[in-house]
């Protein structure tokens, strides 16, 4: 096991050195003059030039100034915001709970229905049930997020009036940012309303995120349990005369599991992918907005730490995902 | 999907004997059309490959025609609308349904240059890192696992923030931000055929590296791409409309379909037909595009036959 992680680890090195080149290199590959796009300040005389010029370390070799760079992202030094003057290693943290808690949410939402759904459908194969599901499936798979976020606003926010519009929650409420994650710190500070407010403000951001990898977990689900249900360990339990309910959940689903974990690790990126949508029509402070406003305000130090530090989190989560499938399945270690 | 009878024998027969590429089609055609989803995914497809050829003869209105008496007219069921207008008008009194069917253009066209570009250079970058192996293949994988650290559509973004916006841009970021897929299927496939007897007999025979890589061993590796191309055709409309809809795909007034949902978005509790309706084109090709995958899926692969 150890050998494996080494290994795992040894093939990750490299690409986060790439990952970071081209981080560093992005501001380069922009249109007009780094030293002004990094500093924000468009009109500079010749000696201002000069000296922000040194002071971001542009009058050295290049290859210099990479090290430099990965010398500081090793440190923590991401750069610092142009529009903010913070460090934008800090504003990630601020922002990032919003983001891990509408993922999580949204992970959740997807399980929780994705799994039976696909467990039932595999058993009732070609019953009505299972073509409903994997027709609904296949209409998920195939949604544009974005419209279907804005499609939910009408009727839930709109005409039923039952959801509110955007953030993550009424500004009537103040209370103290204890985790940052506010389902938690509205509950425990016993202001009255205030989670229900919380959770009323997730809940469409929940299913918009939740979409498609419900979409693709149900899917996944089935075809991993018609497969596991024609094995000969199957009919075997069968034969011994187990219920269906034993049979299914005890020895079937806990193989049919393995590709599913696969799946549910894979949606890492696709959720991170999905929050920039997301948060954008929900206005919900995370990073997937925070990385759109970037872009618009041309903060590029923001654009430069945030896609380095995005990156490294997904190739994180990717390494630990391995790791728990090597763990399940001891023939992948070889 | 479910419908599995069984292929009656005769049918068979004349495929496994006869080689002919017609022969080959026919097969293919009998398990793809066993697949009822598909079929109709297949027909809505050549619909819209019509509709989008057709445009200027089909659209009521030219698409960047502005109304002035008539702004956010209702589609003609409602109540204020006019039959002039079948899906109404937007905010600037342009016709929805003549942009929607310009549109089609739009989201073909993206789909067919992204996968184009993607699948060409997915397939060629993939054969050399499966042919040759060693310090070739660890540099080309290591690159591609590069791109593929990061989330798609955050990738393609930033990419149109250096490039500028623009639809030419959006393209050209997300046909890179596929082409990592294809590298590693075309690698995995090609090394799995490389060590075959009808390549070693090619290779004793005098072909070179050229033909071997690209006459002898791709022809029999192209099941899986097909099917990853089907799946990037409709990533490909998905994401373009995603950026456009961001502001940094097509611009406006380009009758691109998440272009004018970014238009429209401040109008979503107004006047629901110029939100609703370009997202419905959206989904609805995106759902015919994969409906056919899945049934290229289950024609193509071997595995999955007669399962």
């Amino acid at each position: 096991m150890f050998r494996f992680l080494l290994g795992r680890i040894a093939v990750l090195i490299p690409t986060f050195i790439g990952v970071s080149i081209i981080a560093f290199s992005f501001i380069r590959m922009l249109p007009g003059d780094p030293v002004a796009l990094l500093s924000g300040e468009r009109v500079m005389s010749a000696e201002r030039h000069a000296e922000i010029s040194h002071q971001l370390g542009f009058d050295r070799p290049i290859v210099i100034q990479y090290l430099d760079y990965l010398w500081g992202v090793l440190r923590g030094d991401f750069g610092t915001s142009i529009s903010t003057k913070s460090p934008v290693l800090d504003q990630f943290f601020q922002l990032f709970p919003a983001t891990l808690e509408l993922s999580l949410c949204a992970i959740i939402f997807a399980v929780v229905i994705g799994i039976p759904a696909g467990v039932f459908a595999a058993i009732k194969r070609g019953s009505f049930f299972d073509q409903l599901t994997m027709g609904t499936a296949l209409i998920g798979f195939s949604m544009p997020i974005f419209w279907w976020g804005l499609l939910l606003i009408i009727l839930f926010s709109g005409v039923l009036q039952w959801t509110p519009v955007s953030g993550r929650i009424s500004l009537m409420y103040f209370f103290p940012n204890v985790t940052g994650f506010m389902l938690i710190d509205s509950l425990i500070s016993g202001e009255p309303g205030a989670f229900k407010s919380a959770v009323s403000h997730l809940i469409l951001p929940t299913i918009v995120l939740g979409t498609i990898p419900l979409a693709v977990i149900a899917r996944q689900t089935r075809s991993a349990m018609l497969e596991v249900l024609s094995e000969d360990y199957v009919r075997t339990a069968r034969a011994k005369g187990l219920s269906t309910l034993r049979v299914v959940g005890v020895h079937a689903l806990r193989n049919a599991m393995i590709p599913v974990i696969t799946t549910i690790g894979l949606q890492v990126g696709v959720m991170l992918a999905g929050a920039i949508l997301t948060e954008t029509i929900f206005s919900w402070p995370g990073i997937g907005k925070w990385m759109v406003d970037s872009v618009f305000r041309r903060d590029y130090p923001v654009i430069q730490g945030g896609l380095l530090i995005i990156a490294g989190l997904i190739m994180l989560v990717n390494l630990i995902v391995d790791l728990l499938y090597g763990l399940v399945n001891p023939r992948i270690r070889h | 999907m479910a419908g599995t009878s069984a292929p009656s024998t005769e049918f068979t027969g004349s495929v496994s004997v006869d080689p002919s590429r017609r022969a080959r089609f026919a097969e293919f055609w009998y398990y793809f059309s066993e697949n009822r989803g598909a079929v109709i995914g297949f027909w809505f497809f050549v619909f819209l490959v019509l509709v989008a050829i057709f445009a200027p003869l089909i659209a009521p209105h030219a698409p960047n025609a502005q109304y002035r008496d008539a702004v956010l007219v209702p589609p003609f069921w409602q109540e204020g609308g006019r039959v002039s207008y079948l899906l109404g008008t937007d905010p600037v009194g342009r016709d929805i349904l003549s942009r929607l069917i310009y549109g089609t253009r739009y989201s073909l066209f993206i789909g067919v240059i992204v996968t184009t570009i993607a699948l060409v250079g997915g397939i060629f970058i993939g054969v050399i890192a499966g042919y040759f192996r060693g310090w070739v293949d660890i540099v080309i994988m290591r690159l591609m696992d590069i791109i593929l650290a990061f989330p798609s559509l955050l990738l393609a973004l930033v990419l149109v923030a250096v490039l500028g916006p623009g639809l030419t841009n959006a393209m050209i970021a997300i046909a890179l931000v596929f082409q990592p897929h294809f590298v590693r299927l075309t690698r995995a496939a090609v090394m799995s055929e490389k060590s075959r007897d009808y390549v070693v007999g090619a290779k004793v025979a005098g072909a070179g590296h050229l033909r071997l890589m690209f006459r002898t061993i791709l022809p029999n590796c192209m099941a899986p791409l097909i099917v990853q191309a089907t799946l990037s055709f409709s990533n490909a409309i998905l994401d373009a409309a995603a950026l456009g809809f961001l502001g940094m795909g097509a611009q406006p007034p380009t009758p691109e379909w998440g272009t004018m949902l970014a238009e429209a978005r401040e109008f979503i509790l107004r006047a629901w037909w110029v939100v609703t309706l370009p997202g419905l084109a959206i989904l609805i090709t995106v759902l015919a595009i994969n409906l056919m995958g899945d049934g290229l899926r289950d024609a193509l692969d071997p595995k999955l036959k007669r399962s």
